[in-house]
């Protein structure tokens, strides 16, 4: 078990800068996560705290030793790839034991060692066959239990569910978090995936075109997104974001959108710190604290029906605001008895407002 | 291909194919038939026996393997021990080991150099033998060679390359001269690997010299011994290292083809060249059955 480090880290492909300076602690025990989208720098960095890449600039820690320089084998850390890169002319005795018989461990007792994780894996039963017998998620498995096997420092995960169909994606995720619970390495999981994100990590980090946007647990980033491209990334549906105009008065401020103004007056005080009147902003606010209201209540927002999708446990509800989109997420799982022109009022306490440039002023 | 009715029917389609199976059988069907019955006559270019030539029955093969004088040089039992030095020097040694070795020293690496030096290989495969043969003369003669240009720059003593090390001299020219094959082969077997392999393997510990073992060698084992087979029957046969030595001097570099060629084409003895020609057939046959033996056991394996 170790932290890691990441200081100023860059790597650069020729002219283009995959990583850019990224600092970046990871505290030891913690599984944390690497979002965004792809070509985001998440899998360069992962491959740099491996090994498999070096810095074109920064240090890259793990425990008290500077590793910028080694070698993955002299780095103590396992990965676990996105093929799994199982080695189909081994057996998975034989590919579960490999981390142990290049380190010199004899055969009796990488049987024993990969007997045991095998068991702890549940594919005991199947350490005499080839990779291609095995299942998907049988591999998944397998992949782990090679990485696990020689008691590693560091867990590195390269989006090891994204092989895998949706119902076996869901069952691998509880599994990979019971595992690291129970083991307790510090593990850095690489996906594009913000809900698989949100459920595993303890900390998140939100990458964008080689650099880290947010830092933050799954609700923090889940909650206050520091940017739009945050807000717009994690949830499902997203944040919803309107462009408005803020008007601040000596005693009044509003939101002003095409179709509505929000009397935000209680935040008059805050908002008048950092906008200017009449500047534009970005509102953003979640879609379940979005509720269907009457025309009359002073927050809300006239909009038009546009799209209805019943998912059992909620009901998730597009509408048309002008030209933007809004969606509305509504838990009792009833769709709304009202279609066509509707009124939805937003919740003042949950709004958060973004510059026009992105980031976050008020929430 | 499965199922639906065939375009033409069976005789039309037979029709069709006559014109090559005609050529077929008179340029290798006809001649190979006819040198297996030529090697049991006594069949000469010159002289009586080349109009009255008779059956000998098995005289011919009997004089190729008379055990008392068959290591002598300048015969068989000669040609065929300078044959398989050879073959394991250029082709086994030669031209796989070394074409491995480029293939693996360039496997992920991208860039002018290693187009650098796959041209270079690739263009000493595919120069016509004539050329070759009269570059590497050049190259190796004893007053105005390269080689020995360089050597004397280096002060060292020249070496009459052709006369005292005749084996050496076709060993190294063969190998320059089709490394490629191996080189493209390899490197293309090297490219089906996925890098997640090597760099899980690297990751889990494993040296360089590990990850070529346990995950590059047995995942390009079929291909090695397809690339064997088919260089070790190439080196064999191939007769371009007469170009060069002429199978000299003393048949100190007389390989089996290239003693073929003297017995019936420069002695004129075609019954005694059939009978070589079909040992050498024999011996071709036996290669490739072995290695595919061992091919068809590993195909069963993985």
């Amino acid at each position: 078990m170790a932290r890691i480090m990441l200081e100023n880290v860059t790597r650069r492909f020729g002219l283009v800068i995959a990583v850019d300076n990224v600092s970046l602690p990871i505290i030891d025990g913690e599984f944390f996560a690497l979002l965004g989208p792809s070509g985001c720098g998440k899998t360069t960095t992962l491959r740099l705290i491996a090994g498999l890449e070096v810095p074109t600039a920064g240090r890259v820690h793990i425990g008290d030793r500077d590793v910028t320089g080694l070698p993955p084998r002299e780095r103590d850390v396992a990965m676990v790839f996105q093929d799994y890169a199982l080695y189909p002319h081994m057996t998975i005795l034989d590919n579960v034991g490999y981390p142990l018989k290049v380190r010199g461990v004899g055969r009796r007792e990488i049987r024993e060692r990969v007997g045991e994780v095998a068991g702890f894996l549940q594919i005991a039963e199947l350490l005499e066959r080839r990779p291609a017998q095995l299942s998907g998620g049988q591999q998944q498995r397998a992949a782990v239990a090679r990485a696990v096997v020689h008691k590693p420092q560091v867990f590195l995960f390269d989006e090891p569910l994204s092989n895998l169909d949706a119902k076996l994606r869901l069952e691998a995720r509880g599994f990979l978090k019971h595992l690291q619970h129970e083991l307790g390495i510090t593990t850095v999981y690489v996906t594009h995936d913000q809900a698989e994100a949100l459920a595993l990590a303890d900390r998140i980090a939100i990458m964008n075109q080689g650099r880290i946007i947010q830092v933050g647990t799954p609700l923090e980033v889940y909650r206050r997104p520091q940017t739009t491209f945050v807000a717009g990334f994690i949830g499902n549906p997203p944040m919803n974001l309107v462009p408005c105009r803020l008007e601040v008065g000596v005693e009044a401020a509003h939101l002003v959108g095409t179709t509505f103004r929000l009397d935000l007056t209680s935040l008059r005080d805050r908002l008048a710190l950092t906008l200017r009147d009449d500047e534009e902003v970005i509102l953003g606010i979640r879609p379940e604290h979005l509720t269907f209201c009457g025309q009359g209540d002073p927050f809300a927002i006239p909009a038009e029906t546009y799209a209805i999708q019943p998912l059992g446990a909620e009901c998730v509800v597009i509408l048309l605001v002008d030209s933007t989109t809004l969606s509305v997420r509504l838990f009792t799982g009833e769709p709304p008895q009202q279609t066509g022109r509707v009124w939805v009022g937003v919740n003042p306490e949950r709004i958060l407002v973004y510059r026009k440039s992105g980031e976050l002023v008020l929430g | 291909m499965t199922g639906g009715a065939p375009i033409l029917s069976r005789r039309t389609g037979f029709f069709f194919l006559l014109p090559s199976l005609g050529f077929v059988s008179l340029f290798i069907l006809f001649p190979f038939v006819w040198v297996f019955y030529l090697s049991f006559t006594n069949q000469t270019l010159t002289g009586v026996t080349a109009i009255q030539s008779r059956l000998v029955g098995l005289a011919n093969y009997q004089r190729l393997l008379d055990f008392e004088t068959w290591m002598t040089s300048g015969q068989f039992g000669n040609a065929l021990r300078i044959s398989a030095q050879f073959v394991v020097g250029s082709a086994l040694i030669g031209q796989a080991l070394l074409g491995l070795a480029i293939a693996w020293a360039f496997y992920r690496w991208r860039g002018a150099f290693r187009e650098i030096v796959y041209t270079l290989v690739i263009l000493a495969w595919i120069i016509p033998d004539v050329v070759v043969a009269f570059t590497w003369m050049a190259f190796l003669d004893r007053d105005r060679g390269t080689l020995n240009a360089i050597l004397q720059l280096l002060r060292l003593a020249p070496v009459d390359w052709l006369i005292q090390q005749p084996v050496l001299s076709i060993i190294i020219f063969n190998t320059w001269r089709g490394t490629a094959f191996s080189m493209l082969l390899f490197s293309s077997a090297l490219a089906t690997i996925p890098p997640s392999y090597l760099e899980s393997a690297e990751v889990a510990g494993a040296s360089g010299w590990q990850k070529f073992r346990d995950i590059i060698l047995p995942l390009i084992r079929s291909h090695i011994l397809t690339d064997i087979i088919l260089i070790t029957l190439w080196t064999f046969n191939t007769f371009t290292p007469f170009l060069i030595t002429g199978g000299g001097p003393a048949f100190k570099s007389e390989l089996v083809s290239i003693y073929t060629f003297r017995i019936a084409f420069q002695f004129f003895e075609f019954g005694r060249g059939g009978a070589i020609a079909v040992a050498m057939m024999l011996i071709n046959l036996v290669l490739a059955l072995t290695y595919l033996t061992i091919l068809r056991r590993q195909g069963v394996r993985t």
